[in-house]
């Protein structure tokens, strides 16, 4: 069995969620102009994901298994994730009316991020138990932080910098996205991950 | 009003594969086209399975859509889309299982992939069933055609190969750009389709 501290390392650096499995682009590209809604897209990512993951993986050991209703993971994993989204925004609107401020748009978001959906998905190919897919969900969460922090802090230098027109926008981002995933694939062979 | 009805569907058609191209322009879906194109066969098989479910998907979307109540319009979309999704799942665990563990999780994740929603949401949710049938259809072919072209490219620059069989010479394929088919590899041929997309679209304007 895995030590827990691999799992961690694994998920944040060696496969890194963004940088190596190219999961949640959408939002990678979409709010990291600027570092501050990078910051708070992050946040929310790290919030949601905790919740959802625990969520699923009950309703995948505990009912779905047991049931032999594997075949329904798919529709009942989008339908618990946005649920759960649409819980939590009203719950932290009524409740917690200042997190709720900063969180702002980015948390209806979360219902359609594939970072959320294929972190449940993983869980279960990996066949991880609770406390090892908590790790897990940790590593995937920040992994997606410091990636997103990274290109933010990047692109806003790019704004100034004179590139091709062609090149303009997404284009010059996915190649800093290339560069940045070489530097990454520095850390396969860590800890002999 | 046959020939209108023809032109139109050809419209939808060649909208979705050129003016909506859901990757180059739209920049929907990027997650499993770069994942997935690390070889030709394998972003062939995720090309094929995305048009059914886009094309089936919007086909019954758009024939239900007058019963659909407003209010729980996404759920019900949610549970179509992720039923073909779950569909194309087991077919091709079936019968073709080596393409389908290639896949992994980027096969689910149709089920919530942007460009599905996007299609069903402004527009088989708004038109007939033939216009939707062929709005799906070129959507998926315009996924296909990108997602082809990076497979191929990756595979021949970072494996010296196409659909297994050796190009650009032995010397080539005994050391290729191995990059190319790692992550990394990855973005850079998508950044530089993009751009190829602008340059072309730049040069029509003037």
């Amino acid at each position: 069995m895995q030590s827990l501290f691999l799992i961690f390392i694994s998920a944040f650096l060696v496969n890194n969620i963004v940088l190596m499995r190219f999961l949640g682009l959408c939002p990678w590209l979409g709010v990291s102009n600027r570092i501050g809604p990078a910051l708070g897209m992050s946040v929310a990512v790290i919030f949601v994901m905790l919740l959802s993951s625990s969520v699923t993986w009950i309703i995948y050991n505990f009912l779905l298994l047991p049931m032999g209703l594997v075949y329904l993971r798919t529709m009942v994993f989008v339908l618990v994730i946005g649920t759960l989204v649409q819980f939590v925004d009203l719950f932290l609107k009524k409740n917690r009316p200042a997190l709720y401020k900063s969180l702002g748009i980015y948390l209806p978001l979360m219902a359609t991020n594939c970072i959320i959906l294929g972190a449940a998905f993983l869980i279960i190919d990996y066949n991880y138990n609770f406390i090892q897919s908590i790790v897990f969900t940790l590593g995937v969460s920040l992994g997606f932080m410091l990636a997103m922090i990274m290109l933010s802090s990047v692109r806003e230098r790019i704004d100034t910098a004179d590139i091709p027109p062609s090149l303009r926008g997404a284009p010059i981002a996915f190649i800093t996205a290339s560069l940045m995933s070489l530097a990454f694939l520095g850390f396969s062979g860590l800890f002999g991950l | 009003m046959m020939i209108a009805r023809r032109i139109n569907a050809w419209k939808h058609f060649s909208n979705g594969v050129t003016i909506n191209n859901p990757v180059l322009v739209l920049m929907l879906g990027l997650c499993s086209v770069i994942a997935v194109s690390t070889n030709v066969l394998n972003a062939l098989g995720m090309g094929i399975a995305f048009t059914f479910v886009m094309v089936c998907s919007n086909v019954l979307i758009s024939l239900i859509r007058n019963v659909i109540p407003d209010a729980i319009r996404i759920p019900v979309f949610i549970v179509i889309i992720s039923t073909f999704v779950t569909i194309t799942d087991y077919v091709l665990q079936a019968f073709m299982p080596v393409i389908h563990s290639q896949l992994g999780i980027f096969l689910p994740l149709i089920a919530i992939n942007c460009i599905v929603f996007g299609r069903a949401e402004s527009f088989a949710s708004k038109n007939n069933p033939i216009a939707s049938l062929f709005d799906g259809f070129g959507i998926g072919i315009g996924f296909t055609i990108v997602i082809f072209l990076m497979g191929a490219i990756r595979e021949i620059l970072g494996n010296g190969t196409i659909c297994g069989k050796v190009v650009l010479g032995k010397a080539f394929a005994a050391s290729p750009i191995a990059f190319m088919i790692l992550p990394p590899g990855g973005f850079l041929v998508i950044a530089f389709l993009m751009g190829m997309r602008n340059w072309l679209s730049n040069k029509e304007k003037k």
